[in-house]
């Protein structure tokens, strides 16, 4: 290969890094100009919540210019865009405090329940997908269909509800909402805010105990949903290559039915597969905010659905803010990752 | 093909010629031939059976429930175990929950509907137009697009619909903005394939404008795909719609929407439980019959995606 030809491909490379920054930089605007759009729109008067419905025309004003509401749109979205970039997204007035440090305090525990339902969604997902795939329109086949189907025709919030009369309130073999019983509130000094890790640093293995009866309802309820898409998922990229001829010459060649699907098939879909995990685990983390509030789980959701009701914009768009951007981070990671493991599209 | 033979011709045959001699011959074989697919489909039919059923209760809300209202408060009556009189008890202000459940259906149905009539026209003009047009307004559409795309969509209906206010409307418009955008993706990767082919060269060649392309060539031909990509959707729209209700954003009481029924069941699921569990069955049935639907319709019209 000459220096020119190696030159070429390294400005290539170069210029599709920087197509994909700024695709996402790109994303990431829309994403806050849809929110400030949305701030514009809402119905309360950010004035009034301020001055009071009595206060005079005056003060009313004076208070709408030192809140910037008089200058034009395009300079109060500006203003809005160089404080976001400073990660200042006002004060909450639910909680009074900065809404980026309230974020800050409830993402671990909407983090710690979205991992473990993505855990046993690939634990469980994984496997009987491969399975649904090899045996297509055999029983496992119909098993993870008839799952697939249930998991997107179900109220999320419904089934929290009947889970936690069924095995909380009926047979009470898991503890009820929230994180921890109240007893065990404050025992273990907050390292990641993870209460699993921590109590586990701390070796109180009490507190474990009783956060994991908190956490494996919501985590298996959640986890059902990522289960029924990750399967349904692996089992169609199974299908696709389990048609491909290198499966037959590996059968000619005197492999196994099943040798042949998981060392030649399954090596093939990890890559795909890494996409529709990433895509699972970062529509949990928006997921969670139906479950979060029926567990009264102490998470961004519940934090975005509280905020909601007591008229804290801030709150909220801040939230929404927060979660459409890791939700745009885990799409560009999984994107990136693709890129990365798939040898074709490097090189493309 | 003489007299005598047409004459001892079935329905059937006639329905199912593959050599069609007349426009009107050609379209009701082709609706009699998706008839017959998808009811030979289960899953499409079972899907069929329940919707039917649900737009039946909707229709005649008021003789299945033998004039109960469903906004009747009984409040002697509250919290009633299912009973003959209350087949599904009462709720917490003695309201019969066999009578509200009933008279949901309207509500999620006007909910489906709405939310169709709007997203359809937008996903369809932003993709037919991105895909026709192509050069700057694809660029520019299909960015937008996909900043609506990369949203996750409870959240940002969320955020709508409380910027707006709660209501049924505010819902509808909160869904169908953070619902539309695969839609448009849909289209234009199916304009673009079509705007090829030969047979729009030669309207465009006949001195069609590009309005009357769009309108009378390209988005007929993207409009069986939508519907069935519309059916899959539903119950994804029934469920965040519900949702909504449940968290207090949608349907305002008094009005009998099942995500806000199951909500006020919730203080009492312990004790009272069919308050908040029977119309959860409402929503999953619903939701169920709309997959079977879309599922089965896929599978009969489009069977390199199955």
């Amino acid at each position: 290969m000459s220096d020119a030809t190696i030159e070429n491909s390294q400005m290539q490379t170069t210029l599709r890094v920087l197509s994909f920054v700024g695709t996402l930089l790109l994303t990431f605007i829309g994403l806050t100009a849809v929110t400030f759009f949305i701030s514009r729109f809402m119905a309360v008067d950010p004035v009034l919540g301020v001055v009071g419905d009595k206060a005079p025309q005056a003060v009313y004003d004076k208070a709408r210019e030192a809140m910037g509401l008089n200058q034009p749109i395009p300079i109060q979205y500006l203003s809005y865009l160089s404080k976001i970039a400073v990660g200042n997204f006002g004060k909450s007035v639910m909680t009074s405090h900065p809404v980026l440090e309230d974020l800050l305090h409830f993402f671990p525990a909407t983090l710690e329940l979205a991992t473990i339902a993505t855990l046993l969604g690939v634990a469980v997902g994984v496997p009987s997908g491969v399975v649904a795939g090899a045996k297509k329109g055999k029983w496992p086949d119909q098993v993870v269909r008839i799952v697939g189907l249930f998991g997107y025709s179900i109220p999320v919030f419904w089934v929290g509800l009947v889970c936690l009369f069924i095995f909380y309130g009926k047979l009470g073999w898991v503890s009820g909402p929230g994180r921890l019983d109240i007893g065990y509130d404050d025992i273990v000094t907050a390292h990641t805010g993870v209460i699993l890790i921590d109590s586990a640093i701390e070796g109180e293995w009490s507190v474990f105990h009783n956060a994991l009866s908190h956490i494996i309802l919501p985590a298996s309820i959640l986890g059902y949903f990522s289960i029924a898409y990750i399967a349904r998922m692996t089992r169609s990229f199974m299908i696709e290559q389990l048609s491909q001829e290198y499966i037959v010459a590996a059968r000619i060649k005197g492999r196994s039915f099943w040798g042949a699907v998981w060392k030649h098939a399954f090596p093939n879909i990890m890559v795909a597969l890494i996409t529709v995990i990433g895509l699972s685990y970062a529509s949990l983390l928006e997921g969670a905010v139906l479950t979060e509030t029926v567990f009264a789980w102490p998470g961004l959701g519940l934090y975005i659905t509280k905020s909601l009701f007591s008229a804290d914009m801030n709150a909220v768009l801040g939230g929404t803010l927060v979660v459409g951007a890791v939700f745009i981070g885990v799409n560009a990671l999984c994107d990136f990752l693709y890129r990365i493991f798939d040898p074709r599209l490097s090189r493309a | 093909m003489s007299s005598a033979q047409s004459s001892t011709m079935t329905w059937h045959d006639w329905l199912a010629s593959e050599t069609p001699t007349s426009r009107v011959q050609a379209l009701s074989s082709r609706v009699y031939q998706s008839i017959g697919a998808v009811t030979a489909n289960p899953a499409a039919f079972t899907g069929l059976i329940i919707i039917s059923i649900l737009i039946l209760i909707a229709m005649f809300a008021g003789v299945i429930t033998h004039g109960v209202s469903p906004y009747a408060q009984i409040l002697a009556e509250r919290l009633a175990a299912p009973s003959t009189t209350h087949w599904f008890g009462t709720d917490e202000l003695g309201r019969d929950i066999f009578a509200r459940i009933v008279y949901g259906a309207r509500v999620t149905l006007t909910i489906v509907l709405l939310v169709s009539i709007l997203v359809a026209p937008i996903g369809l003009a932003v993709g037919t137009l991105a895909g026709y047009l192509g050069g700057w307004v694809d660029i520019v559409l299909m960015r937008v697009t996909d900043v609506f795309l990369a949203f996750p969509r409870l959240v940002l209906a969320l955020a709508f619909a409380a910027a707006l206010g709660p209501g049924i409307e505010n819902a509808v418009i909160a869904i169908s903005l953070t619902a539309w955008p695969p839609y448009a993706r849909m289209a234009r990767a199916e304009t673009i394939a079509i705007k090829n082919s030969d047979f729009i060269s030669a309207v465009v060649l006949q001195g069609a404008s590009t309005a009357r392309i769009l309108f009378r060539h390209i988005v007929p031909l993207c409009i069986s795909s939508l519907i069935i990509r519309l059916t899959l959707d539903m119950a994804g729209i029934i469920l965040t719609a519900a949702g909504l209700g449940f968290l207090g954003l949608g349907a305002q009481p008094p009005a009998a929407e099942w995500g806000a029924m199951v909500a006020s069941g919730r203080n009492v699921i312990l004790d009272q439980w069919w308050v908040a569990t029977i119309p959860g069955f409402a929503i999953f049935i619903v939701s169920l019959g709309f997959n079977f639907l879309g599922d089965g319709l896929r599978d009969v019209f489009d069977p390199k995606k199955s």
